[in-house]
C-alpha cells in the first residue's frame, strides 16, 4: 500500500448498498483514473456512517468533507473540483437544515455526530473492513496481544466485572460474570459463541458491526476463549445478511493467514479458530439455546434453563454466548481499562450503547451514545425531530419484546434498569418512533403479530396465548372491541408472561402492557366509542365532505367504488356504506373539503 | 504472525497512510493551492514531491490537501504549511526541489525555512 493524499470513503453497509453505493465506487474509479490522480487518490469501500438516512455517504479525506445522497453523476463533479482541483463540491455536501448555507461541514460538526460517543462503532466507517492492516494500524488484535501476553484468564475475567460490561443483546446480564460461570466449569472442550442473529424489527446495529468492523468481533471473541479455556468459536448469523457473512468470512480467513487464529498464537501456545454459521432468520434463534440447538444442526427451539450455557451449551460442553455489539466492546475494554470504561455512562450501566433509530424521524440512522443519554437527546438533538412538524407520540424499545414510552417520559435517561422500570426494555437498541399519525392499538397489534408468526410452538402460552390475544387486538382495530377485551387482554399477558418458556414468549405480551399503561384511553376509544383517535384504523374512519366542496367532481371520478355523488358545482356527498375508506378522495380534492373522522 | 513484532510493524506501516482519517485537529497539514493557476504554475509536481517524501521518511500524522486560488497568482505555486499550535507559514514559487528542505527543516525540526516564505518574496 502507498502513500495517497487523499481517501474517498464510500459507505459500503447495507443502505447505501443499497441506494447504489457500489456503482457510485467503481464511477470514482473510473473518473480519478481519467484526471491522471490514481496515485494520489484511494478508493475505500468501509463500513457504515450511520447516518443511513443522508446515503449514498461519501466522505473525502484529509478534510473530511461529508457528502451526502450522492448519485453517480455527482461523483464527476466530485473527482474534477475537488480532488483534481482542491474546491469542494459545496453543493453536494450534507446540509442539516435548508437554511445552513455554509455547508462546509466535516463530521465533527454534524449535530448528528457531535453528541455521540463512538466506542462499538469506532472502525465502523474509518476502515476498510476488507482490510485486516487498517485494522491492525487502528489498534486491532492489540488487546489480543495484551492477554495473551501479558494476562491470566482469571486477570481477564476480573477487568471485565470490573468494567461492568452488560451484555447489548437486550438482557444486560454482566458479560465478566457470565464468563466467569464459563471458565469455572471443567471440559475438555468448550464454546465461544456469537450472537448475530439479530431480528428486532428496525435494529442493525450487530449487523453494521459485522460490515464495518468485522475484525474486533473475531478479536474479542479470541479474548473470550482465552477467558473461558475455548478453543472454538462459532459466530451464529442470519443469512439474510449477505454482506456481514461475506465481510466476517474474508475477515476470518485473513486472521487465519496473519496467524490471529489457528495455533499457537503469538507463539503463546494459545489456539482458537473459529466459523460462522448461518441461520434461517428465525427469530427464535436469538434466544440462546433456540440458537445452540440450531449450530447443532437440530430445530431451533429453545430448551429449558438450567442447564444455563455455561454449564451445559452447544454439544452438550460448556459455553458461554455474547452478542455482536458486545463483543466489540471488549478490545477497547482490555486496551484502555475498566477504570476508562467506567468512565462512560452511568454507574449501574457503564459504557455506550447503539440504537437503530427508525420509524418516523428524521434522521433514521445508527447512533451511539453514552448510557444515561435521555430520549428527548437521542431523538431531538441527534435524530432531529420529528418529520413534517407533527407531534411526538411515544418511542417504542426493545422491539417486540419491548414497550413503548410516552412523551411525558422523554426525560427519562437511558439504561437498562430506568427502561425496566417504566415498562420497556433496552433490548437489542432498535428504537422506532412514532407521531401523532400512530394508533398505539394498532403498533401493539403489528408486535404481536410479528411475535404470533415468530412463535416456534414449543410451549402452550406462547403458541395459542399470543394468538388470542392478537385476535382480541384485531376485532378492537376493526371497530368490533367488546367490554371486557382489556381485562382479558391483561389477564392473558400476564399469564403468558409467567409461564412462557423462553424469552420470546415472556416478553411478547410487552408492548401491549406498555400501551394499555399509557395509552388506555385509545383502546376505551376503540372499544366503546367505535373510533381511532389518531385516526389510522380503517375501519373505524369515515370519510365526509364538508361544505368547503366546490363541486369539482375530482373526488367522484377518483373513487374506485363510485361512492361519491353530486352534480357539477354543487357540494357532494360520500356514501358510507359502499365507502371502502381508501382515501383517494381526500388526497385528490384540491380544497381540503374532505376530511376523516 | 510469529511475534508482537509483527504485529507493530504492520500497524506502524499501515497507520502512516490511514491517520488522516483520524485526529484531524493534531495533524500537520500541508495546503497547496491548485486553482489553474497554481497548476499552470508547476503546482502538481510540487505535490507529488511532498507525497513522495512523507512516504520515504513514514512520517505520521501530516496530510496533503488541496485549496482553490488565493489571489496571488503572481506567486503561484503557493502553499501553507499548517502546524497544529503554530502559525501559518506560506511558502510562495515553491519549485519541487525545494520540497525536501521544507520537509526536513519545518514538517520535522519545526524551523520554517525562511527564504522560501511570502515574507521574503515581498
Amino acid at each position: 500500500m502507498d502513500l495517497y493524499r487523499a481517501h474517498v470513503l464510500v459507505c459500503g453497509g447495507t443502505g447505501c448498498t443499497s441506494s447504489g453505493s457500489n456503482e457510485l465506487i467503481k464511477r470514482f474509479e473510473e473518473q480519478i483514473a481519467k484526471h491522471g490522480l490514481d496515485k494520489e487518490v484511494k478508493v475505500v469501500r468501509t463500513g457504515c456512517f450511520g447516518l443511513c438516512e443522508a446515503g449514498p455517504v461519501v466522505i473525502v479525506y484529509p478534510e473530511g468533507t461529508f457528502y451526502s445522497r450522492i448519485k453517480v453523476e455527482d461523483v464527476d463533479t466530485i473527482v474534477a473540483e475537488h480532488l483534481l482541483k482542491g474546491r469542494i463540491a459545496q453543493h453536494l455536501v450534507y446540509k442539516e437544515k435548508e437554511e445552513h448555507e455554509d455547508a462546509h461541514l466535516s463530521l465533527d460538526d454534524i449535530d448528528f455526530y457531535r453528541d455521540q460517543r463512538r466506542v462499538a462503532l469506532r472502525n465502523c466507517g474509518v476502515i476498510d473492513p476488507e482490510n485486516i492492516d487498517e485494522y491492525i494500524a487502528f489498534d486491532g488484535y492489540q488487546a489480543l496481544a495484551k492477554v495473551l501476553t501479558e494476562m491470566s484468564p482469571e486477570d481477564v475475567i476480573n477487568e471485565m466485572i470490573k468494567s461492568g460490561l452488560r451484555g447489548r443483546g437486550g438482557g444486560g446480564f454482566p458479560t465478566g460474570t457470565k464468563w466467569k460461570f464459563a471458565a469455572a466449569s471443567k471440559a475438555d472442550q468448550k464454546y465461544i459463541i456469537c450472537n448475530a442473529d439479530e431480528g428486532d424489527p428496525g435494529a442493525f446495529m450487530d449487523r453494521s458491526i459485522l460490515e464495518g468492523d468485522p475484525h474486533s468481533v473475531i478479536e474479542a471473541m479470541a479474548i473470550g476463549g482465552y477467558a473461558i479455556g475455548a478453543s472454538e468459536g462459532y459466530v451464529y448469523v442470519r443469512a439474510e445478511y449477505p454482506i456481514a457473512v461475506k465481510r466476517l468470512q474474508l475477515a476470518i480467513d485473513q486472521a487465519r493467514e496473519y496467524g490471529l487464529l489457528g495455533k499457537n498464537i503469538f507463539g503463546t501456545g494459545f489456539d482458537f479458530d473459529m466459523y460462522i454459521r448461518l441461520g434461517a432468520g428465525a427469530f427464535v434463534c436469538g434466544e440462546e439455546t433456540a440458537l445452540m440447538r440450531s449450530i447443532e444442526g437440530k430445530r431451533g427451539e429453545p430448551t429449558p434453563k438450567p442447564p444455563f450455557p455455561a454449564v451445559r451449551g452447544l454439544f452438550d460442553k460448556p459455553s458461554n454466548i455474547n452478542n455482536v455489539e458486545t463483543y466489540a466492546n471488549i478490545p477497547q475494554i482490555i486496551l484502555k481499562g475498566a477504570d476508562w470504561f467506567t468512565s462512560i455512562g452511568t454507574e449501574k450501566s457503564p459504557g455506550t450503547k447503539v440504537f437503530a433509530l427508525g420509524g418516523k424521524i428524521n434522521n433514521t440512522g445508527l447512533v451511539e451514545v453514552p448510557m444515561g443519554t435521555p430520549l428527548r437527546d437521542i431523538i431531538y438533538k441527534i435524530g432531529g425531530g420529528i418529520p413534517g412538524g407533527k407531534a411526538f407520540k411515544a418511542v417504542q424499545t426493545g422491539g417486540p419484546s419491548g414497550g413503548c414510552i410516552p412523551a411525558d417520559l422523554l426525560d427519562t435517561p437511558i439504561e437498562y434498569d430506568t427502561l425496566t422500570a417504566i415498562g420497556s426494555m433496552m433490548g437489542s437498541g432498535g428504537m422506532i418512533v412514532m407521531d401523532e399519525d400512530n394508533c398505539m392499538v394498532d403498533i401493539a397489534r403489528f408486535f404481536l403479530d410479528f411475535t404470533v408468526d415468530e412463535s416456534c410452538g414449543k410451549c402452550t402460552p406462547c403458541r395459542i396465548g399470543t394468538k388470542r390475544m392478537l385476535e382480541i387486538l384485531e376485532r378492537i382495530t376493526e371497530g368490533k372491541g367488546e367490554e371486557g377485551d382489556i381485562e382479558k387482554l391483561e389477564a392473558l399477558a400476564t399469564n403468558i408472561k409467567s409461564t412462557a418458556l423462553c424469552g420470546l414468549g415472556q416478553t411478547a405480551p410487552n408492548p401491549v402492557l406498555s400501551t394499555l399503561k399509557y395509552f388506555r384511553s385509545e383502546y376505551e376509544a376503540h372499544i366503546k366509542e367505535k373510533r381511532c383517535p389518531a385516526h389510522h384504523c380503517q375501519k373505524l374512519l369515515n370519510y365526509e365532505i364538508t361544505d368547503k366542496c366546490r363541486g369539482c367532481t375530482a373526488c367522484a371520478r377518483v373513487c374506485p367504488v363510485n361512492a361519491i355523488t353530486g352534480n357539477v358545482k354543487e357540494m357532494h356527498t360520500i356514501d358510507t356504506t359502499k365507502c371502502i375508506k381508501c382515501g383517494s378522495c381526500m388526497e385528490k380534492c384540491r380544497f381540503g373539503a374532505i376530511v376523516k373522522n | 504472525m510469529k511475534s508482537l513484532a509483527e504485529l507493530q510493524a504492520i500497524r506502524e506501516k499501515t497507520l502512516g497512510k490511514i491517520s488522516m482519517r483520524k485526529d484531524a485537529d493534531e495533524s500537520t497539514r500541508i495546503v497547496i493551492g491548485m486553482a489553474t493557476c497554481g497548476i499552470a504554475a508547476g503546482a502538481r509536481p510540487v505535490m507529488l514531491k511532498f507525497m513522495d517524501e512523507i512516504q520515504t521518511r513514514g512520517l505520521q500524522n501530516v496530510t496533503v490537501s488541496q485549496t482553490g486560488c488565493i489571489g496571488m497568482c503572481r506567486l503561484e505555486p503557493m502553499l501553507d504549511v499548517l502546524v497544529p499550535g503554530k502559525e501559518k507559514v506560506t511558502y510562495v514559487k515553491v519549485k519541487p526541489e525545494m520540497v525536501s528542505r521544507i520537509v526536513a527543516e519545518h514538517i520535522v525540526n519545526g524551523r520554517p525555512v525562511q527564504e522560501y516564505t511570502i515574507g521574503a518574496a515581498e
